[in-house]
């Protein structure tokens, strides 16, 4: 603890050193150019895909990759697979971004509360323990069977159950960062609790919020396509990687390959999110990390 | 410890006993009305209203679920709305096939893991933590229920090293049992012996910088012995928490495996009765999942206090 950070609220993201450790870091860096590539591919879906992605072509089923028109081959309808795969990464990517929003709209203001008023903390705090009663993708499971099927509601149930690992993490943070100099500075101030909570805490929370929303989007993804694959995610004819590996459960035995590029995708989404979580922890803590 | 046991004991049944209203009431927000769901689309008025009557649903809410509680704390969880056995049969004869899955799984996870990660610390540095990191990176990052999928295609039906589906009671046949289940073992434990992997990596590089280990080794101890005796120990700790924290993620994994490899597990049992809104099924196999992860999770606590003396003072996990 430094005089600077006692007078000034330090903004964690902003440091170049953190930029500086995670280009050093070669796992991140590897993490980074795999999020950026998966992110291209499905923010700009609709301009790389030959065709849209629920097309079908009676006439060529089945289609080997490598052939011409149909890079990485079609399936039993005869649709594009790399159509599908780059729509089914734009699905998978919107599913996370919205679970992790409903996790930190709903999960950092309770677990700023929590750790800052103890009986706000006694009621949440319950409440957390509940949800993580239930195994997070039966939480999710039995949401979308409430809820019903599609994109949205996918993305609400698995958003929803993460909210309570959300709430833990900020709570901690609100703890510790109570009782830091810079805090017990500003209260001497008279600088009210939302003043304290929104400008001292929460800047400082970002860090641990960050990270564990790179947690939150891999999770997300994979869990929207299990749910998919179940039959309780996106619907078909929709684009969805899980939809895509359910359906060529079906007819594996004819042709492998639109089974095994949706598992590829969502494989690289995860491993990307992964490596440059884990390379983005290391790099916000000091302490972790070699 | 008496104490500390019998505080998260009355913990649990609290948090079951709410657990068990949140699926009440969530079984309740299911769209669609199981008297018309069994009476048919065209059944007049008259119908639907007496299969109403006999299943209770015209009962204020409160009075359902307290004698729903009731019930459910016999055993007794009602009949399927579908095929009209009872509730606790079907219960009875997928719950073993789900806790053997996940009870081979854990084994293989951890025994693997913790093998994979005395490798990576051992080995700080050389070849051989690349190769076990790499496995957990990959275990980690490779959707399992892909891996499965395509487990079935090339080990069971196209080298035929393993049966691709079906169900053999390890009871009946242990050999063939064990047999049927190892594949479905194996993909559903890789992500946890990933998990498992990490920690025991981590503790024991902890743990071999330590200063008793250097005075132990100082002392004449060998580098094998330091980390058996002292740093498998530690990780031990390290180990079962993440069993317990797991545990969870097991059961839905569970879900998932079982539908993959046709296993007539609560997986299947829970996916089926969701499909078909067959909500006394529905509340039973939520409930029943949700009790046995909050069972596991007060055995993992407790447990702590026999492995780890400290946690009896502090009273507290960390």
């Amino acid at each position: 603890m430094t005089t600077a950070e006692i007078t000034a609220t330090p903004a964690p993201l902003v440091r170049g050193r953190t930029l500086r450790r995670l280009r050093r870091n070669p796992l991140g860096v590897v993490g980074g150019v795999l999020l950026l590539i998966v992110v291209v591919a499905g923010a700009f879906a609709p301009l790389l895909a030959p065709y849209p992605p629920t097309e079908v072509h009676f006439a060529t089923p089945f289609q080997q990759p490598a052939t011409v028109g149909f890079a990485l081959g079609t399936d039993d309808l005869g649709r594009d697979v790399l159509s599908r795969v780059l729509y089914g990464i734009q699905a998978s990517l919107e599913v996370g971004l919205l679970a992790v929003l409903v996790a930190v709209v709903v999960g950092v203001p309770l677990g700023l509360l929590a750790g800052y008023w103890r009986w706000v903390d006694a009621v949440v705090s319950r409440l957390a323990d509940l949800m993580l009663a239930f195994p997070a993708l039966v939480l999710a499971v039995g949401l979308a069977a409430i809820n019903g099927g599609g994109l949205a509601n996918a993305a609400v149930a698995l958003g929803v159950a993460q909210i309570p690992t959300m709430i833990r993490v900020v709570r901690a943070e609100t703890l510790r960062l109570k009782e830091s100099e810079f805090v017990l500075a500003a209260h001497t101030m008279h600088a009210g609790p939302s003043r304290i909570l929104g400008q001292h805490i929460l800047p400082n929370a970002l860090s641990a919020i960050i990270v564990q929303a790179t947690v939150i989007m891999p999770t997300a993804v994979l869990g929207e396509a299990i749910l998919s694959f179940l039959g309780l995610g996106i619907q078909p004819p929709n684009p969805s990687l899980g939809i895509m590996l359910s359906d060529a459960q079906q007819y594996l035995f004819r042709t492998p390959w639109p089974g095994i590029f949706p598992g590829v995708a969502l494989g690289l989404i995860c491993l990307g999110f992964n490596l440059f979580g884990d390379a983005l922890r290391d790099a916000l803590d000091p302490r972790s990390g070699s | 410890m008496v104490r500390y046991t019998f505080h998260r004991l009355w913990q649990s049944a609290l948090t079951l006993v709410l657990a068990s209203i949140v699926v009440f009431i969530g079984v309740r927000l299911l769209p669609g009305d199981p008297a018309t769901a069994m009476a048919g689309e065209e059944a007049d008025p008259e119908t639907v209203a007496a299969i109403s009557a006999k299943l209770g649903l015209d009962e204020p809410i409160p009075v359902q679920y307290l004698t729903f509680l009731g019930n459910a704390l016999r055993g007794d969880f009602g009949e399927s709305v579908r095929t009209g056995t009872p509730v606790d049969e079907m219960v009875g004869a997928t719950l073993p096939v789900t806790v053997q899955l996940a009870v081979y799984a854990m084994l293989i996870a951890v025994l693997a893991g913790m093998a994979f990660g005395v490798v990576a610390a051992v080995f700080r540095g050389r070849w051989p933590e690349w190769v076990a990191n790499g496995f957990s990176l990959f275990a980690l990052s490779v959707p399992t229920f892909w891996l499965g999928i395509l487990a079935v295609l090339y080990l069971a039906v196209q080298l035929g090293w393993f049966p691709a589906s079906g169900y053999v009671s390890p009871f009946s046949e242990p050999l063939r049992g064990l047999y049927y289940l190892t594949l479905p073992a194996v993909i559903l434990g890789m992500t946890h012996a990933a998990v498992v992997q990490r920690q025991t990596r981590a503790s024991m590089v902890d743990t071999l910088a330590a200063d008793f280990v250097r005075t132990a080794r100082a002392k004449g101890l060998s580098r094998g012995a330091v980390v058996f005796r002292y740093g498998l120990r530690n990780s031990l700790i390290v180990v079962t928490t993440i069993v317990g924290l797991q545990l969870g993620g097991l059961i839905a994994g569970a879900v998932v495996t079982e539908r993959i490899f046709g296993l007539p597990g609560i997986g299947k049992l829970t996916l089926d009765s969701v499909f078909t809104r067959d909500y006394p099924v529905i509340q039973a196999v939520v409930l029943v999942i949700t009790a046995a992860y909050i069972v596991i999770n007060l055995l993992v606590d407790v447990l702590y206090t026999v492995i780890d003396p400290r946690m009896r003072v502090s009273g507290r996990a960390r």
